[in-house]
């Protein structure tokens, strides 16, 4: 129980995608002049990490490993199919892209007009395909554990968007020099919330 | 459509020449048409995997563009992004592969990075924009030009960012062999950090938009 909490912690706060992996930039610049439609992104980030992660890690661990396949049949010891991860993960991340976009359109259909565009290139968000190939990376131990990375990270990356629209929201009245209007400056805060985070490195997990 | 126009023209013609030109100034593809960003900013610690990612990526965006233009008659609208993930997907397995037999040290430290070549926006971004409505050799430059344009500004990251914050370049010690160290300079351990990266591109698109103010949208 504590090592999952440890992971939840950590994945929100230390491993942050956005502020330490820089995942998921293009629509947190894009979509983040607002504070309520980056809360709308925010939640569909969330929902869809928490979807695709644990499906992802179920398709690792009994299809794509090198050794997976033994449940099938024991002469399968040596099939090693993780060269097919991308297209595997992919897959997954954007038909579950589709139903997300068919249930927000159902269900609240203004933050499905605000979102627009966004909505289905949450399936070329970088932050979620990153969850996928980083759990296979980190090797996690069980469903639960992948579970509540995902979460974690969906989370971190919820706090940042909600934190950077509320500062541009602000920012509209102050005197930015004019080259650095938009997005020059949307950048260089960014980069002060990252230092910022980075002071979480200290604390050990 | 101006099919029998541009059967005549000459394969480096001056609207050809501008779609590299453009991409790489007043249209490129991370300081103004903000793609692509997630990727280009984890790979620039150092010089190296930064070179290697802009090759892949030229790689992928070259090859791909040209197969989504061949295809763009064929593609149903409504699977398009479908199929387009699949051709990227393969071309980023292909580059995945590679890097593993040829530069296994790169591509360990270039980790997850290659994979998210796929969701690059850059590549979907071309793809959407250009390529399905373009024939291949136009579709084909577009991609170089994007992908130069991409690197560009990768480069320029890493060069900085290694220089000052490792004192080396290509892992050869500038700061060393010039005797910077003797007269008291220290790393800069900031610019090896991930924060830096973005502080960098800021500052390029600062840059950028004064030199070029009809960039200046808002």
């Amino acid at each position: 129980m504590q090592e999952l909490l440890n992971i939840f912690v950590k994945s929100i706060f230390i491993d942050n995608m956005v502020f330490a992996y820089f995942l998921g930039m293009c629509s947190y610049i894009a979509v983040s002049k607002t504070v309520k439609t980056s809360v709308g992104l925010g939640l569909a980030v969330i929902f869809v990490l928490g979807i695709t992660v644990p499906i992802g890690y179920l398709m690792n661990e009994f299809l794509l490993k090198p050794g997976a396949l033994v449940w099938l049949d024991s002469e399968f010891i040596d099939v090693d199919l993780s060269f097919l991860s991308f297209i595997m993960f992919i897959a997954v991340i954007a038909s579950m892209v589709q139903l997300v976009e068919m249930i927000v359109e159902k269900f609240s259909p203004a933050l499905y007009a605000s979102l627009g565009i966004f909505l289905p290139l949450i399936a070329v968000n970088c932050a979620i395909l990153g969850g996928s190939l980083f759990m296979q990376e980190r090797e996690y131990q069980s469903l639960a554990q992948a579970t509540s990375f995902a979460l974690g990270s969906g989370i971190g990356w919820f706090l940042a968007i909600v934190g950077i629209a509320a500062i541009r929201e602000k920012i509209k009245y102050s005197n930015v020099p004019g080259p650095l209007k938009g997005i020059g400056i949307t950048f260089i805060i960014t980069g002060l919330m990252g230092i910022a985070f980075m002071s979480f490195l200290g604390i050990k997990l | 459509m101006s099919d029998q126009v541009q059967e005549k023209e000459s394969l480096f013609s001056a609207k050809n020449r501008k779609l590299i030109s453009n991409a790489i100034g007043k249209d490129n593809p991370i300081t103004v048409q903000v793609l692509g960003i997630c990727s280009a900013l984890a790979v620039t610690a150092k010089l190296e995997p930064a070179i290697v990612m802009s090759i892949s990526v030229l790689f992928v965006l070259g090859i791909g563009n040209v197969v989504i233009s061949l295809l763009r008659n064929t593609i149903p609208q409504r699977i398009r992004i479908i199929v387009q993930l699949v051709v990227i997907a393969a071309l980023v397995i292909l580059v995945d592969q590679v890097l593993k037999a040829f530069a296994y040290e790169v591509s360990k430290q270039l980790s997850v990075f290659v994979g998210l070549i796929i969701t690059n926006c850059i590549i979907m971004g071309r793809f959407e924009a250009f390529s399905m409505a373009n024939k291949p050799w136009p579709s084909f430059l577009d991609g170089v030009g994007n992908s130069i344009g991409y690197g560009l500004i990768l480069i320029i990251i890493a060069f900085f960012r290694e220089l000052f914050g490792s004192g080396t370049i290509l892992g050869w010690n500038v700061f060393e062999t010039i005797g910077l160290y003797d007269i008291g300079y220290v790393n800069n351990g900031l610019m090896i950090l991930p924060p830096m990266a973005l502080i960098a591109t800021g500052i390029i698109i600062w840059v950028q938009r004064s030199r070029n103010p009809e960039l200046i949208k808002d």
